[in-house]
């Protein structure tokens, strides 16, 4: 049995997951903030805590997510690309497209047979493509992140909202709710134009199935049924507690395969520069 | 003695402009524009009234500008805030070519000829990025009020370079180089360095020919003038007015109205 940490430091959240072989025995999130070093080791320990264990008892860590250079803790670092293609592929071992949205990106991965990114579309320079314009949309009309899913669960039916700049998308808000919009109407029409803006990176990126889509913003079940029926296709979503969770899981399995292959003697060497003294 | 009114319904800021038959301003007005449009307007207009110890009769002729000019309902018309701006800055600044106007939502690049006519214009209408609005997410984000913005800024020795082009993504970066141990005033002048790219790459567009008058309510804060002259590599008109000149520019053609006996309501809007 061994024990792995993925430690995933992204623009909003940071997510730590504990695997032993491929099974998750402990998982944390928290707010990244912006000290990022900090906020990586904390969330390593207290994920340690709840489950259990000691850090001399995990014998890979492998950092990923934007913040991954600030994680200090680390043996190894992988990219969110990499590290939510692993948990993906681990999940639904057909998939071939992982659509991955964060608080501050929208990327769109295509995988080959052996689970690997071989090509990948970025939503960049642009909050309306990412859980930014559903956050600000949020806060335009009052409401804090947290009361997004069960707002959306009220909606009738989706207003339209443009959803080409997420400053802009205010006086739309602000037009709709004087109007009389209900506030779910107008919420439900800002996830219908993050669908708009998914759909349209999948097919830049050519995506082909299986479909997997993975981030914090899959939480809203809406969010993926309705991917599915603009792609006119099924796609793959983990559990709603885990969907936020797949990159650190990835890297946390990243860090089971390094090990193997570092037992076996067969670890790559142009990745041993990667590595940071303890193994 | 008849005047003639200029209502500017801006996306953040209401203003009022009243001139006498010769063309000098007699009183000026500014009002947060907020939710309800119409009451903005009105109340706009009714404080520079009360300034100028007016009532409604003795203005003969208002024209409403901005983007909210529809919603001037004793407006006698509507006119673009780009013509506004154009005739506001070649009335101050006669030598005029070239206008940047900058205000809370969107920035715009207007060339006009020598009689104040709008040649040719661009303006950001995608995304907020390079607007005023990217120095309201950095004066939220530092809790800087906006006024205070410039000289904070100017008071720079190293300066930052902001690289998100995203307003709401500006945000964060402003904080996370906060706590990389960065100075404010150096994220703050880089934020001004940042909007000045960006407009300077709208001029290009229209082409940049001399005098620039800089005008919108940005044009108020002098660290952006600064951005604004060091990436232009000359000097630029800022008026005292700056903030009014759209209001001001409608004001000069609701005279012209007054002048030519043009009294009828409503009529076709002047186009750029």
């Amino acid at each position: 049995m061994s024990l792995t940490a993925g430690i995933d430091v992204g623009s909003t959240y940071t997510k730590v997951v504990l695997a032993e072989n491929e099974r998750i025995v402990g998982r944390c999130l928290r707010p990244t903030g912006f000290r990022l070093e900090e906020v990586a080791r904390e969330a390593l320990a207290e994920c340690l805590d709840a489950a259990g264990r000691t850090r001399d008892a995990v014998e890979y860590v492998v950092g990923t997510g934007m913040g991954r250079h600030q994680a200090a803790d680390k043996d190894l670092h992988v990219t969110d690309l990499t590290a939510s293609a692993a948990g993906a592929a681990a999940l639904f071992p057909a998939t071939r497209t992982v659509l991955d949205i964060g608080g501050q990106t929208m990327k769109c991965s295509r995988l080959n047979d052996a689970g690997r990114v071989h090509s990948f579309r970025l939503n960049d320079k642009c909050a309306a493509g990412t859980g930014a314009f559903l956050e600000k949309t949020a806060r335009y009309m009052g409401y804090g992140v947290e009361e997004m899913g069960p707002l959306i669960a009220t909606s009738r039916e989706p207003v339209p909202i443009s959803g080409v700049c997420a400053v802009f998308a205010e006086s739309e808000v602000i037009n709709h709710l004087s109007i009389g919009t209900p506030p779910a109407s107008i919420m439900h029409g800002a996830i219908e134009s993050l669908v708009g803006r998914a759909v349209q990176l999948m097919k830049r990126a050519k995506a082909q199935p299986a479909y997997t889509l993975v981030g914090g913003i899959l939480r809203f079940d809406i969010m993926g049924r309705s991917i599915a029926r603009d792609l006119g296709a099924e796609v793959n979503v983990p559990a709603p507690d885990l969907v936020q969770f797949i990159a650190a899981y990835g890297a946390a399995l990243l860090g089971q395969e390094r090990l193997r292959r570092l037992r076996a003697g067969t670890a790559p060497a142009a990745l041993e520069h990667a590595v940071h003294g303890r193994v | 003695m008849s005047h003639a009114a200029g209502v500017d319904v801006g996306s953040t800021q209401t203003k009022a402009v009243i001139i006498d038959e010769q063309g000098a301003i007699v009183a000026r007005a500014l009002t947060d524009t907020g939710a309800n449009v119409i009451q903005a307007a009105e109340r706009a207009f009714d404080q520079a009234l009360a300034a100028a110890q007016l009532s409604e009769v003795d203005v003969e002729y208002v024209i409403g500008t901005g983007y909210g000019r529809y919603r001037v309902t004793f407006g006698h018309d509507q006119i673009t805030e780009i013509s506004c701006h154009g005739r506001g800055a070649v009335h101050m600044f006669p030598r005029t070519r070239t206008v940047l106007d900058m205000g809370g939502q969107d920035t715009k690049a207007i060339r006009v000829s020598a009689s104040g006519e709008i040649d040719d214009f661009c303006m950001n209408d995608k995304c907020a990025a390079g607007t005023g609005r990217f120095l309201g997410a950095a004066s939220a984000a530092l809790q800087i009020p906006l006024d205070r913005l410039g000289p904070v800024a100017l008071s720079y020795s190293r300066p930052v370079r902001i690289s998100t082009t995203c307003t709401v993504f500006a945000e964060s970066e402003v904080l996370s180089w906060l706590g990389k141990g960065k100075k404010v005033e150096d994220i703050l002048w880089g934020v001004h360095q940042s909007i000045a790219v960006r407009s300077f790459a709208l001029l290009r567009r229209v082409g940049i020919e001399s005098e620039v008058t800089f005008t919108g309510g940005v044009a108020r804060n002098a660290a952006m003038v600064k951005a604004m002259e060091d990436k232009l590599g000359c000097a630029v008109n800022i008026s005292e007015e700056a903030h009014f000149m759209g209001a001001l520019g409608a004001a000069l053609f609701a005279l012209d109205r007054i002048r030519s006996g043009r009294h009828t309501r409503g009529g076709a809007e002047l186009t750029p």
